[in-house]
């Protein structure tokens, strides 16, 4: 059977209220090596940790409030689009090493897609097509029109 | 006298934004805004994010009237799709669904529409007029500000916007000081320390503005959104003449749209509450006082007019704090003020005098560009309608490259690229856990400036905390500050205490809409 996913409400503000906590714990931590200085002379790191300590007390008000039947949304009972969300993520990773390494053309065409594989009703036709149309776009209204930075391609 | 003068410098802000120049990016502004606004999936805010790193480069002047005519396009493009699709791309817009989908069922989505135009206009144009009378008034209490004040009216913001979206309010004031906290990363100014910069010579320089936005309205909605939007494709035609209310109509639609540019007025010039709770209320208000209640949720007009006006005075109501007090109310006015704070103008008491031009031309250019506004959608309602039905499997990629070429416009950088990455996978694991991201904008663009008059104050007074409560200006904002901190506590343990009373696993009939995002 496949894995369930579902998160209930409850456990959400325990999640919640915990990355909370660990955020504001790390924020103040790293504040505090910078100077901290007094109330009518602060320092650099006065501001930060300040944050930092309110923002884990928040979260452990979250935590600790956490309530039994709160309505689910329209979302929960979905397991998460890891499909999509790699898809889109390499996408953009896609985009900046190409740009790097490659030119605008070749990065262009490659978040579009790998960004359209991450839906599941488009075909790779479908998505060669689509990317084939952004880099026409690309290279007429923003390396041409618009005369953006960037080189249409590059070696290394 | 002070009206008078008003009038003189609206009549000299006409000048400005009817300027050829002006003019065209106004227009621009308002044809992409509703363009990208009706578009499933984008709102105002993913609108304005993109369009930034082109005002980079720009005037002050014509840049703003840009941005701000993205925002009122898109806000009316994101009723378009509320009505005709059932679709609330736009968060504030959810409540159009309600009434405005039956109608188009019943075949009077043009006439909806027509309603919606009206209501907008109307509503807007109420706005304008309070912003020309309220604004000097304000700036002339603002002038007496200092530090101290200054902190405690932001301090008053930031926990409006934390608390008054939607959803839990510690949520919200979570949400805002992760953003006060991304506001720090970068070079402090006093002392030359890099403070949050995990050893990357990129993150000195602070956090990309578009790059933070974009990351957390574009790709946070895009992993959210993927394979999970449906686009309904019916076989929809509006026509022009569809459009036209007939009398009746009208005569119905009248009041709800009155009551709702009131609300919307009145909560504009409150910090912090954003456009989605005003139209709820707006909402809620006119099922309540309607002698037939059963009538919404089934296609009443007065449920499309009275929220669409509130969320247009709010509109224009808001841009009083933003450009007066340089408070912004919500996230869109967060991110106008971030683009004047990168076009060198420091929004607040002495913009009116130092900006005259600046400042007046947008207000005219408010109404110019709402008369834009619906002369272009009588002839491209056709077009819109079709653009409705793009499937969101091409719309999404091709976005996320505008995105990439938009952020990579700015400086150059690819890194921003980067932050644009982790800024959205940050967002949707705070959104899956039921986190608003809004307030998040609101908390960076603010940031720098709460810290720097924090230390400022607590320099003036030799570090005495008193000093918040002893000047009585300030001592107002952190008692409406208190008041509101106890009334969400009362309200919490209210429902708490109710929740105990009703057996478990029957949630409390609930008055309102569920809202979500």
């Amino acid at each position: 059977m496949a894995v369930q996913w579902k998160v209930n409400p409850y456990h959400k503000d325990y999640y919640g209220g915990g990355l909370m906590m660990l955020i504001g714990l790390g924020a103040a931590i790293q504040g505090s090596t910078y100077r901290v200085g007094t109330l009518s002379q602060m320092g650099p790191g006065f501001f930060p940790v300040a944050l930092g300590v309110l923002l884990a007390l928040t979260g452990a008000v979250i935590a600790a409030t956490a309530q039994r039947g709160v309505v689910l949304g329209k979302d929960d009972d979905k397991v998460p689009e890891w499909r999509g969300w790699l898809c889109i993520s390499g996408a953009i990773v896609a985009f900046i090493v190409l740009g790097r390494y490659g030119g605008l053309i070749p990065a262009t065409f490659a978040i579009v897609f790998i960004s359209a594989l991450g839906d599941r009703q488009n075909t790779i036709k479908k998505a060669l097509a689509l990317s084939a149309a952004m880099v026409i776009v690309c290279v007429l209204v923003f390396w041409w029109a618009l005369q953006l930075q960037f080189p249409l391609f590059r070696w290394g | 006298m002070m009206i008078g003068q008003s009038l003189t410098d609206l009549w000299h802000g006409f000048g400005v934004a009817l300027e050829l120049h002006n003019l065209m990016w106004s227009f621009f502004g308002v044809l992409i805004g509703n363009l990208i606004g009706v578009l499933p999936g984008m709102g105002a805010l993913s609108a304005i994010s993109m369009l930034l790193p082109l005002t980079y480069t720009m005037h002050p002047i014509p840049a703003i009237l840009m941005l701000a005519g993205i925002f009122y396009g898109s806000q009316y493009g994101g009723a378009i799709g509320a009505i005709l699709l059932n679709l609330p791309c736009h968060p504030p817009h959810a409540v159009t669904c309600l009434d405005g989908y039956p109608l188009t069922k019943q075949g009077k989505g043009g006439t909806a529409l027509g309603i919606t135009m009206i209501a907008s206009f109307f509503a807007a144009s109420f706005g304008i007029i309070v912003m020309i009378f309220a604004s000097p008034l304000l700036v002339s209490i603002a002038f007496k500000f200092g530090p101290t004040e200054i902190f405690s009216i932001m301090l008053l913001g930031l926990l409006c916007g934390g608390t008054m979206s939607k959803g839990s309010p510690l949520k919200g004031v979570a949400m805002t000081i992760v953003g006060l906290m991304i506001g720090i990363v970068g070079t402090d100014v006093n002392s030359g320390t890099a403070r949050f910069t995990f050893g990357l010579i990129e993150l000195s320089d602070k956090v990309e503005l578009v790059a933070l936005a974009l990351g957390l309205f574009g790709v946070t909605e895009f992993l959210r959104s993927v394979n999970r939007m449906e686009v309904v494709s019916t076989g929809l035609k509006v026509r022009l003449r569809d459009m036209r209310p007939n009398k009746a109509e009208l005569k119905q639609a009248f009041f709800p749209m009155v009551r709702g540019t009131l609300i919307g007025t009145l909560f504009g010039a409150m910090p912090g509450t954003g456009p989605t709770i005003t139209t709820f209320i707006a909402y809620a208000f006119e099922r309540k006082i309607s002698k037939t209640p059963e009538r919404f949720g089934h296609g009443a007009i007065e449920g499309v007019a009275s929220p669409e006006a509130s969320s247009h005075s709010k509109t224009q109501v808001d841009f009083i704090p933003t450009m007066t007090l340089g408070i912004p109310g919500d996230a869109v006015m967060a991110l106008i003020l971030g683009a004047l704070l990168i076009q060198g103008i420091q929004p607040g008491p002495q913009l009116i005098t130092e900006h005259a031009d600046l400042f007046w031309g947008l207000i005219a250019s408010f109404w110019i560009g709402n008369v834009l506004l619906v002369i272009l959608n009588v002839p491209l309602i056709g077009l819109w309608v079709k653009l409705l039905q793009v499937p969101y499997r091409y719309l999404y990629p091709s976005a996320l490259f505008f995105i990439a070429v938009g952020v990579y416009s700015t400086n150059s950088s690819l890194f921003e690229i980067g932050e644009v990455l982790v800024f959205g996978l940050i967002g949707a694991v705070f959104v899956a856990l039921d986190f608003p991201v809004a307030p998040i904008l609101l908390g960076y663009v603010l940031g720098p400036m709460v810290e720097e008059n924090f230390r400022r104050a607590l320099l003036l007074s030799r570090g005495d905390m008193m000093v918040f409560v002893e000047k009585p200006i300030s001592a107002g904002f952190i008692a409406i500050c208190t008041l509101l901190i106890f009334a969400q506590i009362f309200f919490a343990l209210r429902g708490a205490w109710r929740k105990r009373l009703i057996p478990t696993g029957e949630a409390p009939a609930n008055p309102m809409p569920v809202m979500e995002e």
